[in-house]
């Protein structure tokens, strides 16, 4: 689960993490009220959006006076900001940052994140900050330094030294940068982050490091003891079929093709998937079912694929372990009654319980197209839609 | 011949009296797996499925001799469970629950290093023997005693990928889930070490997906290692990249963790992997025939 920056900022500051000061605001005037109450003649004003490349894409502004930070929030907001992690379509600015002007010296990036490799969290740096740091990783790999971090004792001080030595922070300001380290690593740790990255890191003209951004991603498996977390959360920025997913607690990504695709297991849905595109058909989304599907969760699902308008049929392909093909045969039946389903069907069962939910599928009256396999299904479907 | 698990392990439940773990039970059973055991806390004394339950697994250990656990406890209590297991120094612990706190993992591997249990999962369908033990959630028909071993880091994928052995005659040795989650106790190398040394197994099958780096490490050990033939299968071919936030995810991988990448890497390291999860089947057999393993193979 992702949050906004001044979310970030807030929450690193019940850290003691030191970041610049700013407000959010929804409105220009709450914009221009809340740069009053700045100690700082120069204002900037920040875009809100789940994405980053906002810099790039005109969503930062420097303000020299309230008539400028006024300005500067009615142009904002309401606008649909494109960036390279927003896609083509953008995202609509709602909620603006009102913050401090900071005198950047020089900039850095720090960053925490889980090491598949190593089974740990890792802490990363650069001096090479305020830029793409993914360009950094592939032209100058030798400017990205890495921590990996023992969960038994966390992030110790000469690590966070360490690194703050071989980012070439200016060696009175070591002390500094690696306490931000160390706050950084426990607010990751107590709210079980998944990522979090400071880009850029700043060294200021009056000799501090602070956060000039934060991006925070939590793990979605943990935020059930994190409710200050779910707090934060911004359905605005979520599409509204994957947030109604979610209550279910079905995996759901919304894709831009028409075949709806039902499936347990996100391997089998991302093969699934790339089945239906292997016979020419593109799927209109990824919908995991999970394990320990009911029949009304199997409704719901039902329900979230038909809403979007682009489908023109619908794949269910289930191989049954944990999840019962009756299960699945009697959410089926049950949506199908629930809204009048005027699309082709397509479903292939195979597993767990399988001949009694093929038995329930036949006994319905519905019009089914059964399926042998999960390639015979994925070319009936593409043909049904033509 | 197998890996890991056979008609003489003697198994576990651990949150046996769960709904999940009761049905699993039942089918396990039914299968004709072992179960002398079944652990939930507070209800030490009672039976589930006929089988005895206790508090601890140390009691459970002490009372049957138990040598692998089965997991199906609810994520908020999994890593426990798993520690739980690990302290009782079982053999084996297989997890099954999903949504495990990621960071519990990481604190779950850092103790079992050094440890003797091994731990498969978690998020994962288990661990099968054809006809002689079945631990997990997956559907026992589907599978049939023979001579490829399968691993795989997906549940249902595997499923489609055994089925398909069956269906075409091919038995196989042991099938392994390994689990879809980023931090998990068996990877596709121990798996592969696994096979290459057990002598009833003659050919691999290894299912994949998209992200982090696992299957090209595996590769890489097959090119340098492996003395049998391994197929595979990349799920995740046309998944689009996701909405990211951040980079960090991309940059400890080096920009690494694509289908086509993983492709490309099992594809010098001498391992055919098929077009579509339809013809995992087919492309083993394709590969058996060419290496002359087909009649050896070839089980019913």
């Amino acid at each position: 689960m992702n949050i906004h920056e001044y979310q970030g900022k807030e929450l690193l500051r019940q850290y003691g993490v030191a970041v610049s000061y700013g407000t959010v605001a929804f409105s220009p005037e709450e914009a221009v009220k809340a740069a009053k109450e700045l100690s700082t003649d120069i204002v900037v004003v920040k875009a809100q959006i789940h994405a980053g490349g906002r810099g790039k894409a005109g969503g930062v502004k420097i303000a020299k006076n309230l008539d400028e930070v006024r300005t500067y929030a009615k142009e904002l907001l309401g606008k649909v900001l494109v960036t390279h992690q927003t896609g083509p379509e953008g995202k609509e600015i709602k909620r603006l940052l009102i913050e401090e002007g900071s005198d950047i010296k020089k900039e850095y990036y720090v960053g925490l994140v889980l090491d598949r490799q190593t089974s740990r969290v890792t802490l990363m740096g650069s001096e090479e900050g305020g830029v793409d740091i993914e360009e950094v990783s592939e032209n100058t790999p030798e400017k990205i330094f890495k921590e990996v971090i023992d969960p038994v004792i966390g992030l110790t001080g000469f690590q966070a030294r360490r690194m703050a030595f071989n980012m070439n922070i200016p060696p009175k300001l070591v002390n500094k940068a690696a306490k931000f380290m160390l706050g950084l690593y426990t607010v990751f740790i107590e709210k079980d982050a998944s990522i979090v990255e400071i880009n850029p890191l700043v060294e200021t003209g009056d000799g501090n490091i602070l956060a000039l951004d934060a991006k925070f991603d939590f793990d979605e498996n943990a935020l059930y003891r994190h409710k200050d977390i779910v707090e934060l959360r911004d359905f605005d920025e979520e599409d509204s079929k994957e947030i109604e997913a979610s209550k279910y607690d079905l995996s759901y990504i919304s894709l831009d093709g028409n075949i709806g695709c039902m499936v347990n297991g996100a391997g089998l849905a991302m093969a699934t998937m790339d089945t239906i595109n292997y016979y020419g058909g593109t799927p209109a989304n990824f919908l995991d079912v999970g394990g320990g599907a009911t029949a009304e969760k199997v409704t719901e699902a039902f329900k979230i694929i038909l809403s979007d308008k682009n489908v023109k049929g619908i794949f269910v392909n289930i191989f049954g372990g944990i999840m019962k093909c009756d299960i699945i045969a009697e959410g089926v039946i049950q949506a199908a009654k629930e809204v009048s389903l005027d699309v082709p069907l397509v479903v292939r069962l195979e597993g767990t319980n399988v001949e009694i939910g093929k038995k329930l599928l036949n006994e319905s009256g519905l019009n089914i197209v059964a399926a042998g396999t999960m390639a015979d299904g994925a070319k009936q479907i593409v043909e049904l839609v033509g | 011949m197998s890996v890991y698990i056979n008609k003489d392990t003697k198994v576990l439940v651990q949150g046996i009296t769960g709904s999940t773990a009761l049905f699993h039970t039942k089918q396990m059973l039914e299968y004709g797996t072992k179960i002398v055991a079944g652990v939930t806390p507070g209800k030490g004394g009672t039976e589930a499925e006929g089988v005895p339950v206790f508090n601890t697994v140390e009691d459970a250990v002490k009372a049957t001799g138990a040598n692998v656990s089965v997991i199906y406890v609810p994520a908020p209590f999994a890593a426990d469970a798993i520690l739980e297991a690990v302290e009782a120094e079982l053999d084996m612990a297989i997890c099954i629950t999903e949504h495990i706190p990621v960071l519990d993992m990481v604190k779950v591997k850092r103790y079992m290093e050094g440890k003797k249990t091994r731990l498969v999962g978690p998020n994962c369908p288990g661990v099968i023997t054809p006809d002689e033990c079945k631990i997990g959630i997956m559907p026992g028909y589907i599978h049939k005693k023979g001579h490829v071993g399968v691993v795989s880091r997906s549940g249902t994928l595997t499923y489609e990928a055994t089925h398909q052995l069956s269906e075409e005659g091919i038995g196989q040795s042991t099938a392994v889930g390994i689990g879809g989650d980023p931090v998990n106790g068996t990877n596709f190398i121990d798996v592969l070490k696994e096979f290459n040394e057990d002598e009833d197994t003659y050919a691999v099958v290894m299912i994949g997906e998209i992200g982090g780096t696992a299957e090209e490490e595996a590769a890489e050990w097959v090119k340098a290692n492996m003395t049998k033939p391994v197929v595979g299968f990349i799920g995740g071919q046309t998944a689009p990249e996701g909405k990211r936030m951040g980079h960090a995810g991309a940059i400890i991988s080096g920009g690494k963790g694509t289908a086509a990448d993983k492709i490309k890497a099992m594809n010098e390291a001498g391992i055919e992997v098929a077009d579509t999860p339809s013809v995992i089947g087919e492309t083993l057999i394709k590969v058996i025939r060419e290496k002359g393993l087909y009649d050896k193979c070839k089980t019913h």
